[in-house]
């Protein structure tokens, strides 16, 4: 057995389905190996989208995605992929093949220190000198990735360790490392205070980040919130967790989030962050929930907590753990008078938005009504993916779904996600309906996986927002630089119909807000790859 | 504010690098930091000196304490251990100042541990202000150049 079969069988021991990856010399032996298997393979077009894809794989399976690419090149191409990973806590492991072992350090053909690049956006990496270290190290790196706080793992192995023969293999049954004891169960001290601090509470608001999904404790919190009647809040990586309609669920907070959901923030007595970084996007100044406030942050990364707010009762934790001991205990309080208030504020926002989707725009497609219709059409379980500028803002708040999930690039913001990752959803879950929506900077980022989309079957729903801008920017330069815009005309982009076509992809466009329902309809009606070319407005500001 | 932070770290090759990238990254001081094996050979021992505010000060433990080679943090104030830096510095010296240089590397304990007709080379392990006073005096004279090790540091013994 040669080190590339023990990575193989490693692999298969992990239960990994699909290995999404880009060959090159210094990673042949392992592809060669993986033939003798059952696992599946993709060929990206561009190694960045293979650990996209492979973030899509995991979020929608909950599992560890792998991605797998050649040294030098193919290495330094699937950085922004990690570190687009590790800026959103997603399980991964990600191998490189490297030159021989002996040439490394002499800055042979296709060598890049890819372990030394990826320091800082990895959770952990390895560099594999010695083929007897295999079963360990794999076994470590799938550990590593998917418990605590979750992330990337990086393993580097030179290609005579790939060729080498290894003398015994024995895949560990645990793994036992001095230095990695993430803390589960919540301290009860800590939550003790926490029930005491609900029950004084006059105006109490949960804010839903993304490790609640990340722990797969959607249906605690979802439980929590209806037991206490607490009024919630989610930020970008946190939507999906409440249904939309909720009666307890105020939107997404944030400099992109809606009014009313920072209002609400603003005006609590007792702030619960589950599972948020109390980041700048999403709490532009954090004093604002600490001063004259109680701030719970519960968190699986004790590095997190205390580092943006210094937080009133820290507790450190699993979150599922957590909820479910939580979801023990009595209700603490009554907010009844809290939610009045907060309705009242609630039902001035829905009559904007009725008022919104009751117009009909003749000349563009109004996005929000866009993305309100398209969610209204899809299946409760639908996965929706969101790339990064407008199209994701204008999601976030017309995003609706009662089951569904919904990833973006929260933390790194990395254009260009939504396809590769629409397509990982859709290989980890096929009964599930996966629609990417992107504008067209985006998609000209990623429109080569249109490829692979057809030669492995993977039949996504495209929605391009196309107003031949790269209107996120546009719009900050119209805001901050007083309309002189630079380097954002978008002018010159393919004709998507044709793009279509050649891609063997049904198309549509729709110009206006008529015909909108109709066109959804068709889109989502068959089980096949569609682009739905959707022209928005180039002033239209989110 | 200072602070001293004791890490046991897995004696692997990369691991300063790690440790070092850590604290340019999220834009830590380090005043200074040193290095060495411990008496189990698996593991190496780095103290590092940093400042900044309370804030920071935490952070950099935790972020430590993060790293997944990282086998223990401990941070202490100067007053709860025992510190020691040692320094060689090489000076210029002439007739007039040579005995001045003598009386003073003996009411500091410093020794002289080599001598041409112009230069001598003396070394010093103190606390890290005690090195410093020193320092100060060799300053008025004229200093050729000086090697530190930085802090190295040590939990007083337990009564």
């Amino acid at each position: 057995m040669t080190g590339a079969d023990a990575i193989v069988r490693c692999l298969e021991k992990e239960g990994v389905e699909y290995v999404f990856g880009y060959p090159g010399v210094a990673i042949a032996p392992f592809y060669d190996s993986i033939l003798d298997t059952d696992i599946k393979t993709v060929l990206v077009r561009e190694e960045q989208n293979a650990a996209h894809a492979a973030s899509g794989y995991a979020r929608t399976s909950g599992k560890v995605g792998v991605a797998a690419v050649t040294s030098g090149p193919g290495a330094t191409n699937l950085i922004t992929g990690i570190a687009t990973a590790f800026a959103d806590s997603i399980p991964m492991v990600c191998i490189t093949g490297q030159v021989n072992s002996h040439l490394m350090g002499s800055d042979v053909f296709q060598e890049a220190d890819i372990s030394g690049a990826c320091e800082s956006f990895v959770k952990y990496s390895y560099i594999i000198r010695n083929v007897q270290e295999i079963p360990e190290v794999l076994k470590e790196a799938f550990y590593i990735a998917s418990t605590g706080r979750q992330g990337p793992v990086l393993i580097d192995i030179p290609i005579d360790v790939q060729k080498e023969e290894i003398s015994r293999f024995r895949y560990p049954e645990e793994v036992k490392l001095r230095t990695y004891k993430p803390t589960v169960q919540g301290n009860k001290v800590q939550m003790d205070k926490l029930l005491k601090e609900l029950k004084k509470a006059k105006r109490p608001i949960l804010c839903i980040g993304g490790g609640v999904h990340l722990s797969h404790a959607e249906q605690e919190v979802r439980e929590f919130v209806n037991r206490n009647q607490l009024p919630t809040v989610a930020t970008m990586m946190g939507i999906g967790v409440m249904p939309t309609d909720d009666p307890y669920y105020f939107g997404m907070v944030g400099n992109n989030g809606r009014k009313y959901g920072n209002r609400v923030m603003n005006e609590a007595d007792l702030i619960l962050m589950v599972g948020a970084r109390v980041a700048d996007r999403s709490i532009s100044q954090p004093s604002l929930i600490t001063e004259g406030k109680v701030l719970v942050h519960i968190d699986v990364d004790p590095a997190e907590i205390g580092k943006n707010a210094g937080p009133t009762i820290p507790l450190v934790g699993d979150i599922r753990s957590i909820f479910t001991v939580l979801n023990k205990e009595a209700p603490a309080g009554d907010y009844t008078e809290w939610m009045e208030h907060l309705n009242e504020v609630r039902s001035e926002y829905l009559e904007s938005i009725h008022h919104r989707l009751e117009q009909e725009n003749p000349d563009y497609v109004s996005s929000f009504k866009f993305v309100r219709t398209l969610c209204r059409s899809l299946p409760d379980t639908a996965v929706y993916v969101a790339d990064v500028g407008q199209n994701q803002l204008w999601s976030c708040a017309g995003y609706f779904m009662k089951k569904g999930k919904f990833f973006t690039s929260g933390g790194m913001g990395t254009m260009g996600y939504a396809i590769p990752a629409a397509v990982g959803a859709k290989l980890a879950d096929p009964a599930r309906e996966v629609v990417a929506v992107l504008g067209d900077g985006a998609f000209q980022m990623s429109m080569m996986e249109l490829g692979t989309m057809r030669q492995y079957h993977v039949p996504v729903k495209i929605c391009v927002f196309k107003n031949n801008v790269l209107g996120l920017v546009r719009q900050y330069q119209h805001l901050t630089y007083h309309d002189r815009f630079s380097v954002t005309d978008l002018s010159g982009s393919p004709e998507l119909d044709k793009l279509a076509e050649a891609y063997g992809m049904k198309y549509r466009k729709l110009r206006s807000d008529q015909g909108m329902q109709e066109a959804i309809d068709a889109f989502l009606e068959k089980e096949e790859s569609f682009l739905l070319e959707v022209d928005t407005d180039p002033d239209e500001v989110v | 504010m200072k602070r001293i932070y004791s890490v046991l770290v897995e004696n692997r090759s990369g691991v300063l690098c790690k440790v070092a990238g850590l604290f340019w990254r999220r834009c830590f001081n380090i005043d200074s930091l040193a290095v060495g094996e411990t008496e189990d050979h698996s593991v190496s021992s780095m103290t590092i000196v940093s400042s900044g505010d309370e804030r920071t000060l935490e952070q950099i433990e935790k972020q430590l304490n993060k790293k997944l080679d990282v086998i223990k943090v401990r941070t202490f104030e100067e007053s709860e251990c025992i510190s020691r830096e040692l320094t060689l510095v090489k000076v210029k010296y002439n007739r007039n100042n040579r005995k001045d240089i003598m009386e003073n590397c003996q009411i500091m304990g410093a020794k002289i541990v080599d001598l041409s007709k112009t230069q001598m080379m003396i070394e010093i392990c103190d606390t890290p202000e005690r090195v410093e006073i020193f320092l100060k005096t060799l300053r008025t004279i004229s200093i050729v150049e000086i090697a530190r090790t930085g802090t190295l540091a040590l939990m007083k013994c337990k009564e």
